[in-house]
């Protein structure tokens, strides 16, 4: 059986250093298998996090060869094992414990984002109207796992740390799907403009190319939204525009029900 | 005795999935302080990992569906031997849970008409799961995070609750450790809902992640609650069983709902030779009958594929034993037959069931559209649980709720896909609201100091442990795993679970000599270590019940008493600790159904 050899970051938030393990490599084996033979074999005390592995929860988020990855989803047989693989933890957030980071920001955030609040329901039994076609974009926003990789990657967050002004990719995906949810009628357009920080995104899409969900961050979530930013503020056609929109939107839902 | 932190809330609940979130949800809506404790982060739980769907009788798809027929179909799904009141009330509520969910941001797939889309489930009589793609457990999860968040519920995530707490009889509050730090901390709480999920860490083959080391059945069980059917673990018939790493990982039953077929290596659909008497009437007997049922057609009958899982397990298991499995161990699963029937087949594959395209084609280089799976059975759920009221999931420890999959009752001796989320959401909602009324009329209670010193003192063992031992708690638990897997699995028999029992009281043994290296923060071979005393417990009473019921039925497949007898359909097993201790197992008569529920059993044969 071949043996490869891994780098993995050791530390807290203190101080830390890549160390050498070895593993055996099966056939069809991701980096999480290997994390796990290392922590059962030679470090039982290598902190990480992991559930599914299938790609479904997004616990297991690390940094593989530098590159964001969920390590369940990242085959051995795609890395270089004629070298060693790095694995270490998500730059963007501190560390707690070797490859485990402290992500509690990302649950702060989202806290203070507008919750849904639907529009009345559409038929005498509480329900509501949608067709599929009009909830597609939603859906796909929806299918993120909050493995916080888009945040990893982003340099408003990595490298500038501007934690405190700019709420991230995952977020903006997640105002996306709240704006874009047909049956809602929050305006979060205001705060997405100031405390959420939407200007500072300058569409590099190094979100989008991370997303193990393939989800279309940039173009499907966020230029729509500076779109909205900017035309809400700026753009008084474009706002009677929507208007118009909205209640075509709601002459179709009534054509639904008939 | 050392200063804990210490929290206050009203209502505690353990376990963040579907059952524990929904608990929250309601116990803050009706106006207490609520404290939500998981191990994981917010957000991960199992509920995630559900892939086909809600099952509610909404007849959105087919008007002919009602509760009724939810509720003879569970029953029929669990042998009987189902709680009929959980049944009943779980059929009788799914439906508003499921528009519940809609009204807090959850977007489901829709049908022309605009409303919540329902597909086809094994032993569902109509389509009746309300679903996203297949990531529906994403959906929920997400949806009721979301909501739960605004509600003002503190959530105390990566905790590890160790045991419960008492004042006399009744549960006062509970004593874990906060994983990042490896701190202890006292949680004071007038009620308490378990919500923990299930066991499947005690198996070598499994869908289920680290977390699920049966620690709710385990601490109600060691506060003296009664856990019964916990004989009856589900393997679900697909999981994948190539290449290895990925063995157990689950192939959602909805690859079979939208037409997928099972056959064996000489390319025969084997289901067909293995109807059941009570489902032969309502189960096609040729192929074209089958296809059409999963398109839809409401004269059609459904595939064998769509029989219940214990059933389609079992069948996939003599396939293989008898040598006409695939080349991996397994059998095929195939849905890119479908083409033949439908233009843009790969398209539709795709879009019905992208979490499982995608799973394969990265985890096994296999283009689902394309190629059929490798399947075989993956332990996933456990029927099991703490014993509860059934309308109010309180156990017979006052102040202690149970829901989800750790509580028992609706499922019997096998539960139906899509049951699982729903069940989550009934059971949650009313545990929830039950445990708040509770705590509404009780005080806090006194924490026992002594009891918690004990626990922390007993905790820490594993790392003054030179002289104790040196046993490595991975190894122990692989070890339990290799023995459930072989002795206590699909096929079982008294000789292997004596055998089994035997092993577990050895593995008892090394599990208090573990040793551990580095410090109390964020170390999983400390978290492992304790987690062990959970996994014991729950092995025992898996290995302890399923010898009691000496019987076929369900889950239960015993090959030295090969068929079902009536004199176990009309109980159930139920395990206890003795006042030495010790576990004990009885058989405990089944509630009597009353005749409006029998009479509803009956026009559904």
């Amino acid at each position: 059986m071949a043996i490869a050899t891994f780098k993995i970051w050791r530390g807290d938030a203190k101080a830390g250093e890549l160390r050498d393990y070895t593993a055996e490599v099966a056939e069809g084996m991701v980096v999480l298998d290997a994390v796990h033979q290392i922590q059962a074999t030679q470090a039982p005390d290598l902190a990480c996090r992991w559930n599914c592995k299938a790609g479904k929860c997004g616990s297991c988020s690390a940094e593989v060869n530098g590159m964001p990855k969920l390590m369940c989803m990242t085959r051995l047989s795609d890395l270089p094992l004629e070298k060693p693989v790095t694995i270490e933890p998500m730059k963007a957030f501190p560390v707690v414990k070797d490859l485990v980071t402290d992500v509690s920001w990302n649950f702060r955030v989202k806290k203070k984002i507008k919750p849904f609040k639907p529009r009345p329901p559409d038929a005498p039994d509480g329900t509501w109207r949608m067709r599929q076609e009009d909830i597609d974009r939603v859906q796909e926003f929806r299918k993120c796992i909050e493995c916080f990789l888009c945040q990893d990657v982003c340099h408003v967050l990595r490298d500038h740390q501007m934690h405190d002004k700019f709420i991230g990719p995952r977020f903006l995906i997640h105002v996306a799907a709240l704006e874009m949810h047909p049956l809602d009628t929050q305006d979060r357009l205001e705060e997405l403009r100031n405390t959420q920080g939407i200007g500072y995104c300058n569409i590099t899409k190094c979100c989008t190319k991370v997303c193990p969900e393939s989800i279309q961050i940039t173009d499907s979530g966020i230029i729509p939204l500076k779109e909205r930013v900017v035309d809400d503020f700026y753009d008084p056609f474009g706002w009677i525009w929507r208007w118009l929109k909205k209640r075509s939107d709601r002459q179709k839902v009534e054509a639904l029900k008939r | 005795m050392p200063d804990y932190e210490t929290f206050e809330h009203d209502v505690l609940v353990i376990g963040a999935g579907g059952a524990g979130l929904r608990a929250a949800i309601e116990a803050s809506a009706a106006g207490v302080r609520v404290g939500l404790v998981c191990k994981s982060l917010l957000g991960k739980a199992h509920t995630v990992m559900a892939e086909g769907g809600i099952a509610a009788a909404l007849a959105n798809v087919d008007e002919r569906d009602n509760w009724k027929v939810h509720f003879a179909d569970t029953m029929r799904g669990g042998q009987y031997v189902n709680q009929w009141r959980m049944a009943e009330l779980h059929a009788k509520e799914a439906p508003d849970r499921v528009r519940e969910l809609e009204a807090w941001g959850a977007v489901f797939d829709r049908t022309k008409d605009g409303r919540i889309l329902q597909r086809h489930f094994g032993g569902h009589k109509y389509p009746r799961l309300a679903h996203v793609g297949d990531r529906t457990g994403l959906e929920m999860i997400r949806t009721l995070q979301d909501h739960g968040v605004h509600q003002g519920i503190d959530v105390h995530m990566e905790h590890t609750i160790l045991s419960l707490l008492k004042d006399g009889e009744r549960v006062v509050g509970a004593f874990g450790y906060e994983r990042e730090r490896g701190r202890f901390k006292v949680f004071r709480a007038k009620a308490i809902v378990l919500a923990t999920g299930g066991i499947g860490r005690a198996y070598k083959i499994t869908s289920n992640s680290w977390e699920y080391t049966g620690d709710g059945h385990a601490l109600a069980y060691d506060a003296g609650a009664e856990l019964i059917d916990m004989e009856f673990v589900q393997f679900h018939p697909t999981g994948m069983v190539w290449p290895p790493s990925v063995m157990g990982i689950l192939v959602t039953e909805g690859v079979r709902g939208e037409g997928g077929v099972l056959a064996n290596k000489d390319g025969k659909r084997f289901m067909f030779d293995s109807i059941p008497e009570n489902y032969r009437a309502q189960t096609a007997d040729n192929e074209e009958e089958g296809w059409r049922y999963c398109q839809g057609h409401k004269d059609a009958r459904r595939p064998p594929e769509l029989l219940t899982r214990d059933h389609v397990s079992r069948c996939i298991v003599r396939e293989i034993k008898e040598g006409r499995g695939s080349p991996h161990g397994g059998v095929y699963l195939d849905i890119s037959w479908i083409k033949q029937k439908m233009p843009n087949a790969a398209e539709h594959i795709k879009r019905k069931l992208p979490s499982m395209y995608h799973q394969f084609k990265q985890l096994a280089d296999i283009d689902i559209t394309e190629q059929p799976m490798e399947v075989g059975p993956t332990t996933h759920y456990i029927m099991g649980g703490v014993r509860v009221d059934p309308d109010t999931q309180m156990s017979r420890v006052p102040g202690l709720f149970a829901a989800g999959e750790c509580a028992a009752g609706i499922n019997g001796a096998n539960r139906l896909g899509g049951n699982s989320l729903s069940d989550l959401l009934v059971f949650g909602k009313r545990a929830g609201e039950f445990a708040a009324k509770f705590a509404r009329e009780n005080s806090l209670g006194k924490i026992d100091n002594d009891r918690v010193d004990a626990v922390a003192r007993e905790a820490v063992t594993p790392f003054e442990s030179r002289d104790r031992g040196s046993e490595n708690p991975y190894a122990i638990q692989k070890d339990l795993q290799e023995t459930m897997q072989n002795l206590v699995g699909i096929v079982r028999n008294e000789s292997e679970m004596r055998d089994a029992l035997e092993r577990i009281g050895s593995f008892k043994a090394r599990a208090e000599k573990t040793a551990v290296t580095g410090n109390r923060e964020y170390n999983p071979g400390w978290h492992t270590a304790l987690d062990l005393k959970n996994l014991l417990i729950v092995s025992e009473a898996i290995t302890r019940a399923a010898l009691e019921r000496k019987e076929s039925r369900g889950a239960q497949f015993r090959e030295d008493y090969p068929d079902k007898d009536e004199r176990f359909g009309k109980v159930n097993t139920m395990i206890s600790k003795s006042p030495s201790h010790s576990m004990q197992v009885r058989l405990e008569p089944l509630p009597e159904m009353p005749d409006y529920l029998r009479q509803i059993i009956e026009e559904m044969k």
